[in-house]
C-alpha cells in the first residue's frame, strides 16, 4: 500500500482502523444477542442520539489538539439553546435560518471569551473553561429567570428542522455526518489545521516556524464554541425544551469521547475519524446496555473503564536521555 | 564582495542581566564562521536574535547590503536566515516532509497540496543524502538525523545564512562526518554559516573563519588560517579575575567521600574520586558533559548502574535551577528552609509554633538574606537572595558534604562574593564541599583541588598551583 505523504499515517491510520472493528465486533455482539438492535430504525435512533456528541467532541478535539480543553461546551450549547428558544419565542415566523446563524455567532463568541482569556491573559485553559462554565449557566438563569421555554412555545419550523428525514436519516445525523466529513478533509488539508497540529505538538518549535501557538488556541476556542452553539439549538428543538440544566455534565462525555478516540491530551495527535468513531462506541454502548438490562450506574463504571483503557493504549514511554556519553574519539 | 550579514554594536539586556554588550560580527557567502565563548558569553543571545525570538537594545544588523530588524521567526525565514538548534526543535508527531513545511505548506485552491510536499521534501532529501525517507515519522529519527531535518527545513526555505548552534553536542563522530559533509557542500553552494561549538579539533577541520564572545563582548575575529588553538583559548578566558572571597588555605582532614568507578548508562562513566574534610573540590567541564547528572546520582536523587560511593548518605544538594529545583517559589522562605529539616522542627510529629520561622530568621541574619520577614514567598526576592535561602535549607542540616552546583550563576557580584564565602566557611568547619562550575574564574580561585569532566568522563585533575585557566579549558574541550 502506498502511503499518503500527509501524516503518520501508518500510526494513526492503524490504531482508526483497530478501533473500528473493535466498534464492528462490538455492534455484533449486541446484534447477536438482540437482533432488534439492528433494525434500520434502532440504528437511526442511535445515529440520531450520537450525533450532537460527535459535533461537539470534532470541536472539542481542535481545542485539546493546542494543549488545551474546553469545559464549557455544554454550558455553551445550553445557553444557546435558550437563546434560540427565546428568539423563536419572539419571532416564531422567522424560520430556521436566523436562529442557525444567532447559535452559531452566540456560541462562538462565547468560545472567543475563553480564547481571549487563555490566549492574551495566559491562564490555564482548564481554569478559564471551569470559570466560563459557570458563569454561562448562570446567564441562562438571567436571561430566562429559571423559566422552562416549552414544545407548546416553540414554531413547527423550530421545531421541524432536526425531526426532519431524509434517505431515512435525520437531518441531526446529516448534519454531523457533514461535520465529519468537512473535518476530515479539513484537517488534512487546511494549512491553518496543518499548524494547529504543529503548534500542539511542540509550541517552541512552532514559535520558530512563525506560528503563535496562542493564537491558534483562540481559534480552536471559537470554532469549538461556534460548533456548541449550533449544537444548542439542535438540543433544544431534539428535545422540545430549554431550560437552565440542559446537557448538564455532558462536557464529560464529550471530552471521554475525544480520548476514546485517541485525541493525545497532551496535544498534538489525533484524528477527526478516530473521534468519530469514539462517538459510535460511546453511542453504542450507551444505546445497548439498557437492552442487556444494565443500570445506568453499570453505563458510567463501563465508560470509565474504556477511557482508561484507550489511554492506557496510547500511552507511550517517554525516556530521553540527559548527558552525552560516547565512545572516545 | 561585502559580507551577507554584518552586526555592530548589538547590546541585550535580560532585566538587570547583561547577555550582550556591544557585539560586532561579520559572516561571509561561502564561508563557515566558528563561533567561540564560555558558557554565557552571549552566544544563545545572538542565535536568538538572528532567529527574531530576541530584539536587540541598540545596534544594527545588515544583511545583503539593507539595515534590517527582526521582529518574528517568520521574518527570519522570509530574509532566508535557518537555525539549527542545539536542543533539535522539531515536530515529533508529523513526518518528515511535514516538519519541513510547517507554516510554508504549499497550496493549492487554498488547500495544502500533499504531492508537492512529498516531492519537495524527497528532493531535499536526496540532495541532502539523508537515511531516511520524506514520509517518516520524525519520532522515529535519531538525533543526528533530526538535525538534518532542520538544515532541510533551512533549505526549502531557501536559507542563504544558516547557524548551526552546537550540533555535534550529541552526536557520534561518524554523525558529525555526516553533517560536516552537508555544511561543507552548502558552503560551497554559496550560504554563509554560523558554527557554534565548544570542540577545537572540530573548529580547524570545518571552519574559515572565527569569532570569539566573552561577556558579552566581541574579543577577537578573523580568518582562521594563522590563528592557532592557544590564541582562542587564550581569547575566550583573558579575563581579569575578580574574587573577594578567594578560598582559605585549609589543610585536609580525613577522606569523607570516595566513589568507585561510579556510572549511569547514557550519561557518566568510571568516575573515581576522593572528597576530604575541609576541602572543595572543582568539578569544571561544559554544559552537558555529565556533571550535574553526576551530583545527581551522588545526593541519591537517581541511581548509579555501576561502582560505589563510600560515605554518602549524608550529603546535600544545591541544584543547578534554583527556582525549578532548588526552591518552592510560593512558599515562604521560612516554609522553604524548613522543608528539608521537618523532622528536627518536628520531633513529636507536628511542627512547633515558631520552630520555622525563628529557623529562618537565624539564616537570614546569618547570611544577611535582603527579605522583610520570613513570611515573604521566595519568588519576590531577588535571584541572588533565593540562592541564598536554597543554600540555607541545606546548611540547616549541616551536612557533611555539599555539593553545589552552579551556585553563583546569574547572580549579582556581592550575593556571589556571599555564597563563595559561606562556601569557604563552611569548609573550613571541617565538612566537604563540590563546588560544580562552568565559570573558570570561580573554579580556580575557589577549589583546593580540580576535577574535569568531558563527556561523561573525567578527563583530569588538577592541584591548585596546575589549574590554570589554560589548562583546564584545554582539558574541557577536547583541545
Amino acid at each position: 500500500m502506498k502511503l499518503p505523504a500527509w501524516r503518520n499515517w501508518s500510526q494513526v491510520a492503524r490504531r482508526d482502523l483497530q478501533f473500528a472493528l473493535l466498534s464492528l465486533v462490538l455492534l455484533a455482539a449486541v446484534v447477536l444477542k438482540y437482533p432488534a438492535f439492528a433494525a434500520p430504525d434502532n440504528l437511526a435512533g442511535v445515529l440520531d442520539d450520537t450525533g450532537i456528541l460527535v459535533m461537539l467532541a470534532l470541536g472539542q478535539m481542535l481545542v485539546i489538539l493546542v494543549r488545551g480543553v474546553d469545559l464549557s461546551v455544554a454550558a455553551n450549547l445550553a445557553l444557546c439553546g435558550m437563546l434560540a428558544a427565546l428568539f423563536n419565542r419572539e419571532f416564531p415566523d422567522a424560520g430556521v435560518l436566523p436562529v442557525l446563524l444567532l447559535t452559531l455567532v452566540a456560541g462562538g463568541l462565547l468560545g472567543a471569551f475563553n480564547g481571549i482569556l487563555v490566549w492574551k491573559l495566559r491562564l490555564p485553559p482548564i481554569v478559564v473553561t471551569l470559570g466560563t462554565m459557570s458563569i454561562y449557566r448562570g446567564v441562562i438563569y438571567l436571561l430566562s429567570h429559571g423559566s422552562w421555554v416549552n414544545e407548546n412555545e416553540m414554531s413547527a419550523d423550530f421545531l421541524g428542522f432536526t425531526r426532519a428525514h431524509f434517505l431515512g436519516l435525520s437531518t441531526l445525523t446529516w448534519l454531523a455526518l457533514a461535520c465529519a466529513v468537512l473535518f476530515i478533509v479539513a484537517l488534512r488539508r487546511l494549512p491553518a489545521a496543518r499548524n494547529l497540529y504543529a503548534a500542539g505538538g511542540n509550541p517552541e518549535a512552532a514559535a520558530y516556524a512563525g506560528i503563535e501557538a496562542g493564537r491558534m488556541q483562540f481559534r480552536a476556542y471559537v470554532v469549538c464554541g461556534a460548533i456548541a452553539g449550533l449544537a444548542g439549538y439542535l438540543w433544544v428543538a431534539r428535545f422540545a425544551v430549554a431550560y437552565t440544566d440542559i446537557a448538564l455534565g455532558f462536557e464529560l462525555q464529550v471530552i471521554a469521547a475525544c480520548l476514546i478516540g485517541g485525541v493525545a491530551i497532551t496535544g498534538g495527535a489525533g484524528s477527526a475519524l478516530g473521534v468519530v468513531l469514539g462517538c459510535l462506541f460511546l453511542g453504542i454502548i450507551r444505546s445497548s446496555l439498557p437492552l442487556v438490562g444494565i443500570s445506568a450506574f453499570w453505563q458510567m463504571f463501563i465508560n470509565g473503564i474504556v477511557i482508561l483503557a484507550a489511554v492506557l493504549l496510547s500511552a507511550r514511554p517517554q525516556h530521553r536521555p540527559r548527558a552525552t556519553l560516547e565512545a572516545p574519539r | 564582495m561585502p559580507p551577507l550579514l554584518t552586526i555592530s554594536g548589538l547590546h541585550k539586556s535580560f532585566g538587570g542581566v547583561r547577555a550582550l554588550a556591544g557585539v560586532d560580527l561579520e559572516l561571509h557567502r561561502g564561508s563557515i564562521t566558528a563561533l567561540l565563548g564560555e558558557n554565557g558569553a552571549g552566544k544563545s543571545t545572538l542565535v536568538k536574535i538572528l532567529s527574531g525570538v530576541h530584539q536587540p537594545d541598540a545596534g544594527a544588523i545588515h544583511f545583503d547590503g539593507a539595515a534590517i530588524r527582526i521582529p518574528t521567526p517568520a521574518n527570519a525565514r522570509d530574509l532566508g536566515i535557518g537555525v539549527v538548534h542545539q536542543e533539535c526543535l522539531v515536530f515529533d508527531q508529523l513526518t518528515v516532509a511535514e516538519n519541513l513545511f510547517v507554516n510554508t505548506h504549499p497550496r493549492r485552491a487554498g488547500l495544502v497540496d500533499w504531492q508537492t510536499v512529498q516531492r519537495r521534501a524527497q528532493a531535499v532529501l536526496d540532495e541532502l543524502g539523508a537515511d531516511f525517507g520524506a514520509q517518516t515519522p520524525v519520532a522515529s529519527l535519531g538525533i543526528a538525523q533530526k538535525h538534518v531535518v532542520q538544515i532541510a527545513r533551512a533549505l526549502v526555505n531557501d536559507s542563504r545564512l544558516l547557524i548551526l548552534d552546537e550540533p555535534t553536542a550529541s552526536l557520534s563522530q561518524r554523525e558529525c562526518a555526516e553533517l560536516f559533509r552537508i555544511a561543507r557542500k552548502l558552503r560551497d553552494a554559496g550560504c554563509a554559516l554560523l558554527f557554534i561549538t565548544h570542540r577545537f579539533e572540530e573548529i580547524f577541520e570545518l571552519a574559515d573563519r572565527y569569532a570569539v564572545f566573552r561577556d558579552g563582548v566581541s574579543v577577537g575575529a578573523g580568518p582562521l588560517g594563522a590563528t592557532g588553538r592557544d590564541e582562542l583559548i587564550r581569547l575566550m578566558v583573558g579575563r581579569p579575575v575578580e574574587q573577594l572571597f578567594p578560598k582559605q588555605a585549609v589543610q585536609p582532614g580525613e577522606v569523607l567521600l570516595r566513589v568507585e568507578n561510579l556510572a549511569r548508562d547514557g550519561e557518566f562513566e568510571d568516575i573515581s574520586f576522593s572528597l576530604r574534610r575541609g576541602e572543595i573540590l572543582g568539578i569544571y567541564g561544559l554544559v552537558g558533559a555529565g556533571r550535574s547528572e553526576l551530583a545527581q546520582v551522588l545526593f541519591g536523587a537517581e541511581r548509579a548502574h555501576q561502582g560505589a560511593i563510600d560515605g554518602g548518605g549524608d550529603i546535600a544538594l544545591v541544584p543547578e535551577d534554583r527556582q525549578s529545583q532548588g526552591s518552592i517559589l510560593p512558599f515562604s522562605i521560612a516554609a522553604n528552609i524548613a522543608l528539608p529539616n521537618l523532622a528536627a522542627l518536628a520531633p513529636r510529629g507536628w511542627i512547633g509554633s515558631g520552630g520555622e520561622r525563628a529557623l529562618a530568621q537565624q539564616w537570614i541574619d546569618a547570611l544577611a538574606i535582603k527579605a522583610e520577614s520570613p513570611a515573604q514567598a521566595v519568588q519576590s526576592l531577588s535571584g541572588g537572595n533565593q540562592q541564598k535561602v536554597v543554600l540555607a535549607k541545606w546548611l540547616a542540616r549541616k551536612p557533611a558534604v555539599l555539593i553545589l552546583d552552579e551556585p553563583t550563576k546569574g547572580i549579582d557580584v556581592g550575593a556571589k562574593a556571599a555564597v563563595h564565602q559561606v562556601m569557604s566557611e563552611f569548609a573550613g568547619a571541617g565538612h566537604g564541599v563540590i563546588l560544580i562550575s562552568s565559570e573558570l574564574p570561580e573554579i580556580i580561585a575557589m577549589s583546593d583541588r580540580v576535577l574535569v569532566m568531558r563527556r561523561g568522563r573525567l578527563r583530569g585533575e588538577f592541584t591548585r598551583t596546575d589549574a590554570t585557566s589554560e589548562a583546564l579549558l584545554r582539558a574541557a574541550s577536547d583541545a
